[in-house]
């Protein structure tokens, strides 16, 4: 037995040593790009460690106004579509999920599976055509045809996923606010919706990391630099400064766009993990 | 569309119980109005379900046979944009060659390396949050604008990984500049983000009952052959899941291609994805029938890949009785 057991103590050691040199190697670039961009423009290719031996704030000074518009604006531009875009699915997709889960309705399943397969659907087949309906609408260069999607339920993932979390929920609770005479509409509100808040927060989260980084539609549909997005304006960026070295700029600015993803990272941690884990949300 | 829905099917795990589960509640006096209401809170997606899906797709595979420059009236060219794609676009083809690379060497490694790292995160307890967090965070943050200029600067000529080459002496080049390492930085950032997939296997893994485990440690196999005979065959279907996902993103991969290659797909067409090249096709060339032709392809490659998996995987994946 004492062998066993010390054998498995040393694999455990040397497991813990391989998964540290794994995680250091994956994270180091990310620290290294938080870095950098506190260092002297001269400094970032000749020190490829992390601890700046001159530590500067001029990146993000000089970056923030590079592009001619401060770059809060475009942080604002991105904080509206993804605020904007949460209202919608949390609106659109929890009515469907309720519906589905626990309504009676001619062709529900087909309806069900309907909704199943648009969420196989590459999103290209449906984004030209809306291009073209929207453009006809005189929408293109607002940001209407990024929001208002949002509130007719097109992201199904999100259904799904209230859907499975509805379907937990003891009937019980229906019929017990049905025999207090309680409408459809009534139980939706006061029962089902308050009781899903741990799945409307994972739609919240996942919308909002999926909006911010969301950079096909965007770059189709806004054109005008005053209404870019944050990673509009750092792709912007890239083209502004191409023929100089200007990286410490762009790190800046870097860190600027993925500072909202990380803070929310942090606080919902395990949330997003077990969002992940029950419903295979694509990270 | 009909090929897919063996994949929707996996998706729903819950699916079978559900029909069974609202009829057993039985038609109560208030049900019957269920249709009406239903109807109601049914309204948002319906609109949504044909406005914006429906119609659109209609629309696209009929424009699709048309050139149409999103100016003057679409000109009907029945097959010729299919036919120019599949046989005479050179360019097109070598987008195909490229995505299809990209796909078939990034997926099985980042799914193999979400495996290893799932299950040896499993044996330890007490750090394995932190190292899930670890891990997870470049899924998160790996298909942003900034991560693709991190990505420019690490494998440019004057970036990080040949400054560290340069400690040892050794002398490296411009890793995105050069047609031949260029798509091979795209996979390296695809295989970075092995942590969404991995996530998933530790929930798999984590659900392994103990007994089973315990009952194999008891007959002598070696950490190896508990791997082999027990993991593995109870995350296949795991596996599959994310084989299947991840290769349906990796198709649609646009970002680090459009951020590292300026928007063009090189150096020498090198990483022209194929929604990159749909892109530059349909909205800096205009041609939007042509860029339909190639999105609806693109959904009947991405259908048959899927319907493959789910033929082949009756082979590997082990499903409990």
């Amino acid at each position: 037995m004492t062998s066993i057991s010390q054998r498995s103590s040393g694999g455990r050691t040397v497991r813990l040593v391989a998964l540290v040199a794994v995680a250091l190697l994956m994270s180091y670039p990310l620290l290294w790009l938080v870095a950098s961009s506190f260092k002297p423009e001269q400094l970032i290719f000749s020190e490829p460690g992390l601890i700046p031996s001159s530590f500067t704030w001029a990146n993000y000074a000089d970056g923030w106004t590079r592009v001619g518009i401060p770059f809060g604006a475009f942080m604002l531009n991105s904080a509206v579509i993804c605020i904007l875009s949460i209202v919608g699915n949390l609106f659109s997709c929890s009515l469907a999920a309720y519906a589905f889960a626990r309504l009676q309705f001619p062709f529900s399943k087909i309806a069900f599976g309907l909704m199943l397969v648009t969420l196989m659907l590459p999103f290209h087949v449906t984004v030209l055509p809306q291009y073209i309906v929207f453009q006809n609408l005189g929408m293109v260069n607002t940001i209407l045809p990024l929001v208002l999607p949002k509130f007719f339920a097109v992201d199904a993932f999100f259904i799904f996923l209230l859907v499975q979390f509805i379907r937990g929920v003891p009937r019980d609770l229906d019929q017990a606010a049905e025999m207090d005479g309680c409408n459809k509409y009534q139980i939706f509100f006061y029962i089902i919706f308050p009781i899903c808040r741990p799945a409307l927060v994972l739609v919240a989260i996942f919308t909002f990391l999926w909006t911010w980084n969301d950079f096909f539609s965007q770059l189709i549909y806004l054109s005008q630099v005053e209404r870019y997005t944050a990673p509009l304006a750092l792709n912007l960026f890239i083209d502004a400064t191409s023929g100089e070295s200007a990286w410490g700029m762009l790190f800046a600015m870097s860190v600027v766009t993925l500072l909202p993803l990380f803070i929310l990272f942090v606080i919902f941690q395990k949330q997003i993990a077990e969002g992940i884990a029950t419903t295979g949300l694509k990270g | 569309m009909r090929r897919d829905g063996g994949g929707a099917m996996a998706v729903s795990r819950g699916g079978r119980a559900w029909p069974l589960r609202s009829r057993g509640v039985g038609r109560s006096a208030s049900s019957v109005g269920d249709w009406r209401a239903a109807l109601v809170f049914l309204t948002p997606w319906l609109l949504g379900m044909v406005l914006l899906t429906a119609l659109p797709m209609i629309g696209s595979a009929v424009l699709s046979f048309t050139n149409y420059d999103l100016l003057s009236v679409p000109r009907w060219v029945g097959t010729a944009n299919y036919q120019r794609l599949l046989t005479r676009d050179a360019r097109y083809l070598h987008s195909l060659e490229v995505t299809t690379v990209y796909v078939l060497v990034s997926v099985p490694l980042s799914v193999t390396v979400a495996l290893i790292i799932a299950v040896s995160l499993s044996a330890t307890t007490r750090l394995a949050n932190f190292f899930r967090g670890v891990f997870y965070l470049p899924s998160l943050l790996g298909g942003s604008v900034a991560i693709g200029v991190l990505w420019r600067q690490l494998f440019g000529s004057d970036g990080l990984v040949n400054a560290v080459l340069g400690v040892f002496g050794a002398e490296g080049t411009s890793w995105i500049g050069d047609p031949r390492y260029a798509l091979s930085t795209l996979i390296l950032l695809h295989v970075w983000q092995f942590g969404a997939p991995m996530v998933i296997f530790l929930a798999g893994v984590r659900q392994i009952p103990k007994e089973v485990v315990e009952a194999t440690i008891m007959d002598g196999a070696n950490p190896v052959q508990r791997f082999f005979r027990i993991t593995l065959p109870l995350l296949s279907p795991l596996i599959l899941f994310n084989l299947v996902m991840q290769t349906i993103t990796a198709f649609q991969a646009f970002v680090p291609a459009y951020v590292i290659s300026d928007g063009t797909g090189g150096p020498v067409d090198s990483t022209l994805f194929y929604t990159l090249y749909l892109y530059l096709e349909g909205f800096r060339n205009f041609r939007m029938g042509y860029a339909m032709a190639m999105a609806w392809i693109l959904l009947f490659i991405i259908g048959a890949f899927t319907a493959l998996a789910f033929w082949a995987s009756r082979f590997w994946v082990h499903y409990e009785s």
